[in-house]
């Protein structure tokens, strides 16, 4: 099936290359990184998460939204999603890689990565973290694999993969609950230390996910001859419809708590984001053109008029993605550190070095995401000759 | 050359090769018999009681500071972001957020109180840290591993009182004066105050306890009921960091 | 097989390409190069000569392990008997035991740059003849 991703026409071609120079430009930095220490980005004693850490969050719910189109096919049968499943399962593919990757770009050490494994420790959620991240890459390229190959023969699926698919399902929510885990419990940081954190976490990724499946498959429309077709489309804008108001839900309740409580601890960290704290304004415009976007995409989504017009659709799920990058790959991190602990308000803002190497990281998941599509499109369309 | 091959075939190997790897330990072990040492000090439950009435008696004095960062080799980095610190001053509203009061006596408003790690009965950090390379000793002291930390500076989001630091870059050239009786830290691990244990294995105090001209910290053990410091919690009212959460502070100011 | 010459004089380049740096050095004469780290003048060490060329580093180990993460500082060796600088009990230390007699330069400096490794516990642990130096200077 591999040989598929080594014949294509110019256009794809000329997208491998970019990507591959913007990852050697990556790696580069990275290697800079590795010789100089983490200095060159913008953490510091303060804020010691950020740009890294931030988009691995992000992307953890990106993998996880996986399940919005495994579970209506698999579950409730909904024969409509047979053809995009497999794009969802190499999305997550791509989006575990490129998660690891940030992981190990943040870490001080990253030759000892190993020690998590030498030394397993249960109470620590990082340790869960990667085993529940490596689980469920493992199943992904599983299961895409089987059932791709099964499709290839014209065959069914083997039985046994069935039950493998179903444990997908749980082990989706599974990753970005323990995701959210790994923040929401620390004292410390009283940003975090929110039960709604876990069930956010999913309403921002059972929205940002499938509104990224919907522009992919727009993509896909555009530039191969492979159309999923309107009603696909449809559905997914719905689940990304429901996610979406769950999540605004969910930071409005959070919002709630804190500010009316007005414990300072809870409260300042929701003043350094929407209104800036002690002349510091960093995230403020960024907070709240996310808040815009997600207000424009929430009355093109919930409109049937407007969602059911796809150039809209387009926008909407645009402004849903945008939206919630801002709030978790851009706010959420790093406002758990300002104010710090003692009080103070830091200043972070990543560097040239380091957004340059997490667009060499974004660049490797586009890459694995543009080979296992096109492997996938091919096999489809040697099956629509034959 | 096939001692690294079986070294990785350890990593690698899983563990039936683990098993090579343990054995050959203990082999290194029966040759270097090695014993505890005599002269520590017997304690069960080190803590440190700060006077900071005395503290104030030298406003300006660093002799503590400077202590610490000689024993331990603290570089000077320069900028705030990059900073490398064990033992340092602070604001009282910023060492103790949210306890401050609007009308307070202006020496203990404008007086810095000293901070460091609170070596807590319930550390957060420890439990956090993935691999082990922080744990609590059953003497109280919070270790660090600078050998097994990989960097992942999850203690440092868990430690809620901004008591560890990251080498952000290379220490060794930051530093002003070597002490060659302990070592440095490489780029890219976590650090923080150990309570001297380097010193406490050969029965000696901390070294900011020995360096304070008015004897404003005392350090003992919590657990011998005729100690100096148990003494002093009998009698004098303190208060400690951030109480709330639970983490049992060690470390316990007189204001 | 097809074009069995040019197979050949392809394979013998290879090889000659591949081995250049071998051959290069046993041309040169460097191939024959031994290291000869210098032994202190006096002194017994902690364990035998052997013993040491084999496992000094798993040694070295074993003591990181046993001082950092269970607080046993002291060296027995193994004749059951504490070791001894001075008359003072010796630490399981890099710095404090070993390059007490040994110089890092011209000892562990010569095999570790011979087989071109480079062992990080100097990145942390201070070779001591250094801040003499710098004392001087």
């Amino acid at each position: 099936m591999l040989e598929n991703a080594f014949s294509g026409s110019k256009k794809y071609w000329t997208w491998i290359i970019i990507l591959l120079i913007l990852i050697g430009i990556g790696t580069i930095t990275f290697i800079y990184q590795m010789n100089t220490g983490l200095g060159i980005t913008g953490m510091g004693r303060d804020v010691t998460w950020g740009f890294y850490i931030a988009q691995f969050t992000f992307l953890v719910g990106v993998a996880a939204s996986a399940v919005m189109v495994v579970l209506p096919y698999y579950l409730h049968n909904y024969k409509e999603f047979g053809k995009i499943t497999i794009l969802g399962e190499f999305l997550a593919v791509g989006s575990v890689i490129m998660c690891m990757t940030f992981i190990f770009a943040d870490m001080g050490q990253p030759l000892r990565m190993l020690n998590m494994f030498l030394y397993p420790t249960p109470h620590s959620l990082m340790f869960w973290d990667a085993m529940s991240l490596g689980g469920y890459l493992v199943l992904n390229v599983l299961i895409s694999q089987v059932t791709l190959d099964a499709e290839k023969k014209g065959m069914h699926p083997p039985k046994w993969i069935k039950p493998i698919i179903i444990l997908s399902i749980p082990w989706a929510v599974s990753i970005h609950t323990v995701t959210a885990f790994l923040y929401q419990g620390l004292a410390a940081r009283p940003f975090w230390l929110s039960a709604i954190m876990a069930p956010r976490f999913l309403a921002t990724a059972f929205s940002a996910g499938p509104a990224l499946l919907i522009l992919l498959c727009m993509m896909l429309r555009r530039t191969t001859k492979f159309d999923v077709g309107y009603q696909p489309i449809q559905k997914l804008a719905i689940i990304a419809t429901y996610a979406m108001l769950l999540n605004v839900f969910f930071l409005l309740m959070e919002i709630f708590t804190a500010l009316y409580s007005g414990i300072p601890g809870h409260a300042e960290h929701f003043k350094y984001l929407y209104f800036g704290l002690d002349g510091n304004y960093r995230l403020v415009p960024w907070m709240w053109l996310s808040t815009i976007l997600a207000v424009v995409s929430l009355i093109l989504l919930v409109t049937p008029k407007y969602r059911n017009n796809e150039k809209l659709l387009v926008i909407a799920s645009a402004s849903v993605f945008l939206s919630i990058w801002l709030d978790k790959g851009l706010g959420m991190v790093v406002t758990g550190f300002i104010p710090s602990t003692l009080g103070y308000v830091p200043d972070y803002w990543p560097t040239l070095p380091e957004v340059t190497i997490s667009i060499g990281i974004y660049a490797l998941g586009a890459l694995i995401i543009t080979v296992l599509y096109k492997i996938a499109l091919s096999v489809r369309r040697q099956l629509k000759v034959s | 050359m096939s001692i690294d091959r079986r070294k990785f075939l350890a990593i690698a190997g899983g563990a039936a090769a683990i098993g090579i790897a343990g054995r050959r330990t203990l082999k290194v072990l029966a040759k270097n018999v090695i014993s505890k040492p005599s002269a520590t000090l017997a304690g069960k439950r080190w803590a440190m009681v700060i006077d900071l009435k005395k503290c104030r008696e030298l406003p300006g004095c660093t002799k503590c500071i400077q202590a610490c960062d000689y024993a331990h080799n603290i570089p000077d980095m320069g900028n705030s972001k990059d900073e490398i610190k064990w033992i340092w001053k602070e604001k009282f509203n910023h060492a103790f957020v949210e306890q401050e009061n609007y009308f307070v006596p202006d020496d203990v408003k404008n007086n810095p109180a000293i901070l460091f790690c609170n070596h807590c009965d319930n550390p957060p950090c420890t439990n956090v840290c993935p691999t082990q390379a922080t744990w609590k000793r059953e003497d109280g002291v919070v270790m660090m591993d600078w050998h097994r930390c990989i960097g992942c500076r999850y203690c440092m989001a868990a430690c809620p009182y901004g008591s560890r630091s990251f080498n952000w870059r290379d220490p060794r050239p930051h530093i002003k004066q070597l002490n060659p009786d302990f070592p440095t830290r490489e780029r890219g691990v976590v650090e923080k105050c150990n309570f001297c244990e380097e010193r406490l294995s050969r029965g000696l105090l901390p070294a900011c306890v020995e360096a304070c001209p008015v004897k404003a910290m005392t350090f003992g053990n919590l657990e011998d009921p005729n100690s100096e410091i148990r003494e002093i919690l009998n009698k004098r009212f303190t208060i400690r960091r951030k109480p709330e959460l639970g983490t049992q502070p060690e470390i316990y100011y007189i204001i | 097989m097809y074009d069995t010459g040019k197979v050949i004089i392809g394979i013998i380049i290879f090889v000659l390409l591949f081995t250049s740096p071998l051959l290069l050095n046993l041309s040169s004469g460097e191939g024959t190069y031994r290291p000869d780290p210098k032994l202190p003048a006096s002194g017994t060490c902690v364990e035998s000569k052997s013993y040491m060329k084999d496992y000094h580093m798993e040694m070295l180990n074993t003591w990181r392990n046993m001082v950092v993460r269970q607080n046993y500082r002291y060296l027995k060796t193994s004749d059951g008997k504490y070791f001894e600088i001075n008359g003072h009990r010796a630490e399981m230390s890099l710095t404090k035991t070993c390059l007490n007699c040994h110089h890092k330069a011209e000892f562990c400096d010569k095999c570790h740059n011979y087989l071109d490794v480079q062992p990080y516990c100097w990145n942390c642990h201070i070779d001591p003849s250094l801040i003499k130096k710098e004392v001087e200077r």
